[in-house]
């Protein structure tokens, strides 16, 4: 029994040595292009919408974001997200866009059981972690701000 | 000058994520999960809105921002109505996100057939 752990913590550490190292700067210039890119791609947006649809500049983040992720829906309906999330990585998950991919990509890799055990029961799979974690960050973190503000 | 700062800063933070993924081997999930507290906390501190003030939809497109508008949202409620206003405005300024992720991700997966 011992032994055999012993075999498994070696193959471990051998196993580990002999893994391809990720190319750490290349993704990582990757990562800023194309995540600077969508980000540019928001400031135009937003820019459009301050000049045309009479949005104030911090208004103008709402209609943004909402555009984003129309897009990246489509782009991840027509296969074309996935693609680009092997090519950047991070540069395509942080952003919003990459919210909405995790949304529409649960949606539609359940669809064949249905719309609502599949499509609707999924659609928040992936997404759900980051909804949880923020509002009970942020619910915590306004009851402190909020009892600050009591003190001083 | 704006689109500059947008494209350095939003990459900045797309290099972050990306060694939270090589370096530290966090999954996708986790690396957005962390972003959001991170946006959260930033902005308890007041300093997202310095960074908004800075980079446009650099800091807004990321999803940091999301940490950052449920808070926004929370605190402004706060001001009028004490404690029941945090629970009250948590989603008042990211409801246009999840509405618009939800109705056009559902959408998209009623229109769209599953690829591979």
């Amino acid at each position: 029994m011992s032994k055999e752990k012993m075999n498994e913590t070696n193959f471990e550490k051998m196993s580990k040595t002999y893994q391809p190292k990720p190319p750490y700067f290349m993704n990582c210039v990757k990562a800023f292009i194309v995540g600077g890119l969508i980000c540019t791609l928001g400031e135009l947006l937003s820019e459009m919408y301050v000049h045309w649809f009479n949005f104030s500049d911090e208004e103008a983040g709402n209609p943004t974001v909402a555009t984003l992720i129309l897009l990246s829906s489509l782009a991840t309906g027509f296969g074309v997200y996935d693609k680009l999330g092997q090519f950047a990585g991070a540069g395509s998950a942080v952003p919003v866009t990459g919210f909405a991919n995790s949304v529409t990509s649960s949606a539609l890799e359940y669809k064949s059981e249905g719309y609502v055990l599949g499509v609707a029961t999924n659609l928040f799979k992936l997404a759900g972690s980051v909804i949880v974690f923020g509002v009970v960050a942020a619910y915590v973190l306004g009851i402190i701000r909020y009892v600050w503000s009591l003190i001083i | 000058m704006n689109f500059v700062w947008a494209f350095v800063v939003g990459g900045g933070i797309c290099i972050i994520g990306q060694l939270l993924l090589d370096v530290a081997k966090l999954t996708p999930a986790h690396v957005m999960s962390s972003f959001v507290v991170a946006g959260a906390v930033l902005d308890a501190f007041d300093l997202y809105d310095k960074l908004i003030e800075f980079a446009g939809a650099g800091a807004t497109v990321p999803i940091t921002s999301f940490g950052h508008s449920l808070l926004h949202g929370a605190m402004e409620q706060a001001d009028e109505h004490g404690f029941i206003g945090v629970a009250v405005g948590i989603f008042e300024l990211t409801s246009a996100g999840i509405a618009s992720a939800i109705l056009f991700g559902f959408i998209v997966a009623v229109i769209f057939k599953p690829k591979g």
